[in-house]
Parts: C-alpha cells; structure tokens; sequence
C-alpha cells in the first residue's frame, strides 16, 4: 500500500472516523483504524461491533493494500501535522508516514484479525442532512444518558410514509420532532430505537452534503441496523432493542395557562438566576399576566436570585419548579426567537414549543418543517411546602 | 438547671446510653431470648461480634471480639445476624424523644446522645428528673433499658453512665466530681488508650487523682503538649466542650464481608441489590433522598477503591441505588478479580419532606418506591426480610427464615461464596 493525499483532508477523514473508536476495545484489534486503497480511494474506517463508521477520500495511489493502524494515535499524528502533502506506505508489519519533514514509523495491527464492517442495509429514504441535523439535535438533548436504563438512552425513529418522527425521553422530559423525507417506495412504515449519542453525533457530522441516505434493516433477531449516508462518508449503527414508553399518551391534551417567552432574554435570566441553585434544586417560576418571575436558592446557607422577565401570559396566576438544566436544554433547542409554554398544572408536565415568526414572504413553510412541530415536554418539580 | 442544693445542682449534661443496644432490640422482638446470652455479629468464620447481652457479657464477651471466640467462651449464645435498618429505626425514635426535650442533643452513634437540659429544667424538673423520665419513657416506648449519667460537664456525664450500666442513673454534681473522679483508673479518661495509659503507668499514675497532683508540665513532657493540657484539665474535672447538636446525617450505607472471597459478578451484583434495598431502606426510615450513590470494593490483597455517581435526581429508592451501584460496578470492568469486600452508601443526602422532588412522566401511580414503602410496612410488621427482590429470596437465614442455605440452582459462586451474614445458628422454626 502506498499513497499520497492532501493532509486536511487525510486529517478530517480520521478524525471523523476516530470518534466511534471504543475508549476500551473489547479486542485490541477494535482500537484500529483500517486504511484500504482501492484504485485512487482510500477508505478509512472503524468498527466496534455496535457502531461502524466508513469515511472515503480521493487519493493519488501508486500500490493498493490495507494497514490496520492504532487509531487514537494516527488520529493525533494527523491533527499535528505540517501543511503538507502526506504520504503513506506499507512496510511489513510497519507503516511509514511522511510529511514535509516530519516522519513516523507506526507499528500496524493485523488486518487478517479485523471483524468485517457490517453491510450497509438497502436504503430506505433520503433527508435532507440540515433538516435530519437540527431535529436530531433537537430531539437527542431531552434522552437520558445512564446505561444502565438503555430504552432511555435512545431515540425512537418512526417512519410513516413520508413523515418521520423522532422522540427520546429520561423520564423527565420528552423531546418530539416530525419532519418530511422522501423514502424510497411510498407507504414505508417502520419504528426504531437508535442510541442516542451515536445518533447526534453522526447527523451532526453528515452535513457536508446536501442528504443523507436513510437505510434500515430490522432483522426481527433484534439485530436491527441503522445506516446513514452522507457525501463521502458512511456509519451503521446497531439499534437498541428495548421497547419505547408510549410517549403519545403522556403528550398533555389540553392547556390551562400558556406564555409566550423570548426565547433569548427569558435564558439568559434563566441561566442567571440558576447560578445559586446547586444541583438539584429547582428553579421556581411564577407566571403573572405580563411577567415571571424566577427564583432559585432559598435556604439560609445557599444563595438567593430572583429576576423578572417580560413575557406574555394568558391564564391563571402559576408558580411551578422546574430543573434548570431541563428548562435550558429546551430553550436552546426549540431554534426560534419566541417559545410558547403551555401549562396544565404545576405537578403536570408544561410543554414547550417554538413560535412562527410572522413570514418577511408569504411562503409559508412545509407542514412538517414548521417551528411548530418541535414539542419539549418537561415534568416539573414538586416545589417543597 | 436544678434547684440550688438539690439532687443535680449544677447538672445540666445528660449522657444517655442504650444498654447492650442491638441485643436488646433483638431480645425484644424474641422476647423468648430475655434472660439468655445473646450476640449480635456475623456468623461466619471473619464475623465480629457487634452487640451481647449482659447474660453473654458474664462470659467475656464483648464487641468487637471475632464471633468465633465469643461462642468458645459462651458456646450456649444465641447468635442474630443484626438488622441494622431496625436499629437505626429504633434509634431515630429514641433520639426524636430526646429532641422533645431539647434541641440540644448530640448523638455520639446509634445508642448514645449527649443533652444538655439547662433550657429544659424548669419544665420537667432538674436534670436528674429528666433522667429517670427518660428512661421510664424509653422503656414504655422501645422496650429496652438505658443507663443515664448526670454532671456538669460532658466527660464526666459519660463516665457516670458507664458507671451506673446496665440500666442505671447516677448523678454525680460538680461538688462530688473530684470524689468520683479521683478514685478512678487513668484509662477512664477521654483520650486516654492503650498506648498513653502504658506511658502514664510507667510514670506510676495509676488512678485520676494520680494524673491530677502531677504538675501539667510533667504531663506534657510525658504525653505532648495538647493530651497533657487535655489531661490536666480532664483529672480536674475541666471539660468545656458543650453539647452540640448533630448536623443532619451526611450519607448512610451499608456493606458486607464475604465469607470467602467472591469472584463471581452474579453474586456480587446479588450482594449490591441486597446492600442498596438496606441502605434505601434506611434512607426512608431517616426521611432521606441520595443524591449521589457510590460503591467500595476491598479486593482479597485489601486493596480498596470507592467510585461515586451522583444522580440526576435524588432517591430513596433500592432499585434506582442498585441500578447505579451496579453500573458503578461494570465500569470497573474487573475479569472475575477476587473481592472481599463490598459496600454501598448513599451520600450528600437532603431531606426527603423538604426537598423539591423532580417528578417523572407518565409515572405509574404506584411506582417501585410505593412497592419498597409497603414492603418497609411488612417489615416493620414480621421482620426484615419479609418481602424483597425475588432475586434475594434464595438467600437463607435472614430472621425469620430457617434451614440450611440453600444453594442457588446455576450460581457456582452461590455456595461457599455466599454472603454467610445469615446463617442460622438460632434454632428458629
């Protein structure tokens, strides 16, 4: 094996690739990362038996082959290195890189040891990858991140026809996003529950291209793979089988009280206020006509904060706790400048949406794509006396 | 403060003291077992004896002496495994009644508190009559004897307690402190233990009143500066440390010595379900919620590691501690390495009534935290144990149960490896 390749480019592809790289391989070999130069392509992956991730770059190639190298340290090595060309050769068990100056002796691991990546499953659709991106960073903040509760550490992914729906929860609040594709055959309907993390981090970082191919195998084993496809780069992830909480039913029906925040303005105090409440301690909020006013700390050997916001509010007088932390991640994930909470009661849920600005053009936007459909439920905190 | 010139005039230091705490819980609960030697400790081959009744007393027994040994010099005692969550029960009663006395209490453990009644004395009578009112009150209420001293200050309040064990009182005013003092061995003062005792024996000071003709400087060229102060000002009866009320316990937990040591992660995450359903339950009996959860584990060389997690919502709930102590376990990732010791504990705790409590959704109306309070209401009602994990009902001889442990069907490590905190030397039907 033996190639050249531009080292920004050597260095985003592993990088990327990196990432799904166990922290403690199972098998010394899963710490690798696989260089295979096909032609004037080299593909550079990793696998760790739950996620696989396959990057593609264009190289000038003067002998095919493959290495399988220690892939937190090529990682690095690629990071560091000067602005030049990067060459790169096999030599036995050993794999010479080169840099301007800079030179390294790597020792390889055996290719012959490496599991195979899992197969990409048949496309089933395509997103557009801003659209998969945000409502996936939308949805994934409000899933729980403790292992040990794995149906909370995932994302539910319901395909109907050309509607997608994505949902995660940790049991204390639960993040709900639709938003159109176009899938492969009309009338497609499927459910699955994909891990989380790995799921954030793949849409985040298949944005290069204007889509990404959706494919899907839920082999009735429970051995369910998610694939997505972006420009030049390919993950595959093993679907968590557990059931999902039916989250539909907990969606409240109807509003007593409802406000209408700036989003910008109401955080910012928000963040502020929550600066004296230590962990665990809610922050309380009470709604007046025309204003909240939040409070944190309280006891007499913690701080105290109270500020007021501006808000539009519509019902009843209501003062209910939330954690900060809950009420932020919402704040920052419904992405338009005004939110809508509705209220039912202070012990129920309060359900956070994103406001339509009024449209500059009188395009309106797609159904599904509408601020309207991100829906952030939080369950309150039950204030003490 | 009493009356000038009465019984405890100048006394306002209560030290109470439970006697023989935990066996007496025991023999309450058997009454069949009044009047016989009882231990409270573990019965297996590395079990200390943590409780004994006077009855076993007789015979040497004392606490902290392996249970092996105690059944040499007392073969007829019957030996009880210990219920720790009935005793901190018990213990919170007879504290909530001290602090319905006043707010000045300061457990020193489970069994004993100091109190200082000097706001008291007017209400229920001086110092001495709050004593026996105590006392009378703590039997009507728990069943069991306590033995109360009365002074001036704290030190010599503890010291009239002992005296006057098992269920006694003994005042002893600040114009008698030097009479009973004095006449006492050095090794009965605060501070004093094997080591300083030896070093002020060889000085020839045998008795209190020894220590107090010495010049202080002698005794500090002797034991150090501060002990010698200390020592000085102790022999004189000087104590100035008040009675400091408790702050609210930090964390609680429980943990469990292997008979043999365990490598096997079944029973270990057996033994973790079994240590967080105790220490959860001790949570609720202290009106408790853990924030943080973490996990000890001694390895057969004594190594010992702790790891910690802190939730993202305080419980009180054994399934939520386990479900933690347990990932806290596999994190660890140990390949079948060989454990003597684990433990749990629930830590930076908040009160559970005033705590804001986050809610979860959709929660069923009865949780697994209604679950584990119905299941604390049978113990209460027929003993610990009465109704846990189905993964713990194999476990034998917890009270009430009897018979040979059985073997857990496909646990190797179920059988000599096995917790033997339970094995029934009671014959108990």
């Amino acid at each position: 094996m033996k190639f050249r390749v531009a080292r920004e480019v050597l260095a985003d592809a592993v990088a990327w690739t990196a990432r799904s790289l166990p922290p403690r391989p199972s098998v010394p070999v899963l710490a690798g990362i696989m260089l295979d130069v096909d032609g004037s392509q080299l593909s550079v992956s990793g696998f760790d038996y739950e996620v696989s991730a396959r990057a593609e770059v264009d190289v000038t190639a003067t002998e095919a082959g493959k290495a399988l190298v220690p892939g937190r340290l090529l990682a690095e090595i690629t990071r560091a290195l000067p602005p030049h060309p990067v060459e790169i050769t096999a030599e036995g068990p050993r794999l010479a890189l080169v840099c301007g100056n800079a030179r390294f002796s790597l020792p390889t691991l055996p290719v012959e040891d490496y599991p195979a990546l899992p197969a990409m499953p048949s496309s089933a659709g395509v997103v557009d990858s801003d659209v998969f991106a945000e409502a996936v960073g939308q949805v994934a903040v409000a899933a729980g991140r403790d292992d040990t509760l794995p149906m909370l550490t995932g994302v539910r992914l319901e395909i109907e026809d050309d509607l997608i729906t994505l949902a995660a929860t940790d049991r204390y609040r639960l993040a709900v996003r639709e938003f159109g594709w176009r899938p492969e055959s009309p009338g497609t309907s499927a459910a699955v529950l994909v891990p989380a993390r790995t799921l954030a981090d793949a849409a985040r970082t298949l944005t290069s291209g204007p889509e990404i191919v959706v494919s899907l195998s839920s082999g009735g084993s429970g051995e369910g793979i998610l694939g997505l496809s972006g420009k030049d780069r390919q993950t595959t992830t093993r679907l968590l089988d557990a059931e999902f909480v039916k989250y539909r039913a907990i969606m409240p029906t109807e509003s007593a009280a409802h406000a209408v925040l700036p989003v910008a303005l109401f955080t910012d105090a928000a963040k502020r206020v929550a600066l004296v409440a230590e962990r665990g301690t809610p922050l309380r909020c009470e709604f007046t006509p025309g204003q909240v006013t939040l409070r944190a700390g309280g006891t007499d050997d913690e701080g105290q904060a109270e500020e007021r916001c501006d808000v539009e509010f519509d019902g009843d007088p209501l003062t209910i706790g939330f954690n900060p932390s809950f009420l932020l991640d919402g704040l920052a994930a419904v992405h338009t400048e005004r939110a809508r909470m509705d209220f039912t009661s202070p012990l129920k849920p309060a359900v956070l949406s994103g406001v339509d600005e009024p449209a500059a053009d009188d395009q309106p936007a797609a159904p599904a794509e509408r601020a309207g459909s991100y829906r952030y439920l939080i369950m309150p905190v039950r204030l003490p006396g | 403060m009493g009356a000038p010139g009465g019984r405890a005039a100048g006394c306002s230091v209560l030290h109470v003291d439970m006697d023989a705490f935990f066996a007496s819980v025991e023999v309450r609960r058997r009454p069949e077992l009044a009047g016989t030697p009882v231990i409270v400790g573990g019965a297996g081959n590395r079990g200390v004896v943590t409780s004994a009744t006077y009855e076993a007393r007789r015979y040497g027994v004392h606490a902290a002496m392996p249970t092996a040994r105690a059944l040499r010099l007392c073969p007829t005692a019957t030996v009880l495994p210990g219920d720790m969550a009935l005793y901190t029960e018990v213990s919170r009663s007879v504290m909530a009644l001290f602090r319905s006395i006043t707010p000045l209490v300061e457990p020193l453990s489970l069994d004993e508190a100091f109190l200082d009644v000097s706001g008291a004395g007017r209400r229920l009578g001086d110092a001495a009559e709050i004593g026996e009112w105590l006392r009378a009150r703590v039997y009507d209420e728990q069943g069991i004897t306590c033995s109360v001293g009365v002074a001036g200050t704290k030190f010599v309040a503890k010291l009239a307690s002992t005296r006057a064990k098992p269920d006694g009182m003994l005042v002893v005013r600040p114009v008698e402190v030097m009479g009973f003092l004095h006449p006492l061995p050095v090794g009965a003062l605060w501070g004093v233990g094997p080591k300083t005792e030896e070093v002020l024996l060889r000085l020839g000071l045998r008795t209190v009143g020894d220590l107090a003709h010495v010049p202080a400087r002698t005794l500090q060229r002797a034991v150090g500066a501060a002990a010698g102060a200390h020592l000085h000002e102790l022999a004189w009866g000087r104590d100035p440390r008040r009675v400091v009320p408790d702050e609210p316990e930090r964390s609680t937990g429980a943990e469990e010595t292997f008979a043999t040591d365990v490598d096997d992660p079944a029973v270990i995450h057996r033994e973790l379900l079994h240590l967080s359903e105790r220490t959860a339950g001790r949570l609720r009996s202290a009106g408790a919620l853990a924030r943080t959860v973490s996990i000890k584990v001694r390895f057969a060389d004594f190594a010992t590691i702790t790891r910690s997690r802190t939730l993202e919502v305080p419980t009180d709930v054994g399934q939520e501690l386990y479900e933690t102590a347990r990932g806290l376990f596999d994190a660890l990732g140990l390949d079948r390495a060989r454990i003597r010791l684990v433990g749990v504990r629930a830590e930076r705790l908040v009160d559970a009534g005033s705590a804001p409590r986050q809610l979860e959704l959709g929660a069923r109306e009865h949780g697994r935290r209604d679950a584990e309070l119905a299941a604390d209401r049978a113990a209460r009602r027929f003993g610990a144990g009465a109704v846990r994990p189905a993964t713990l009902l194999h476990r034998g001889g917890r009270p009430g149960s009897a018979g040979p442990v059985p073997t857990p069907r496909g646990t190797p490590g179920g059988g000599p490896g096995a917790p033997r905190r339970g094995v029934p030397v009671h014959p108990d039907g």
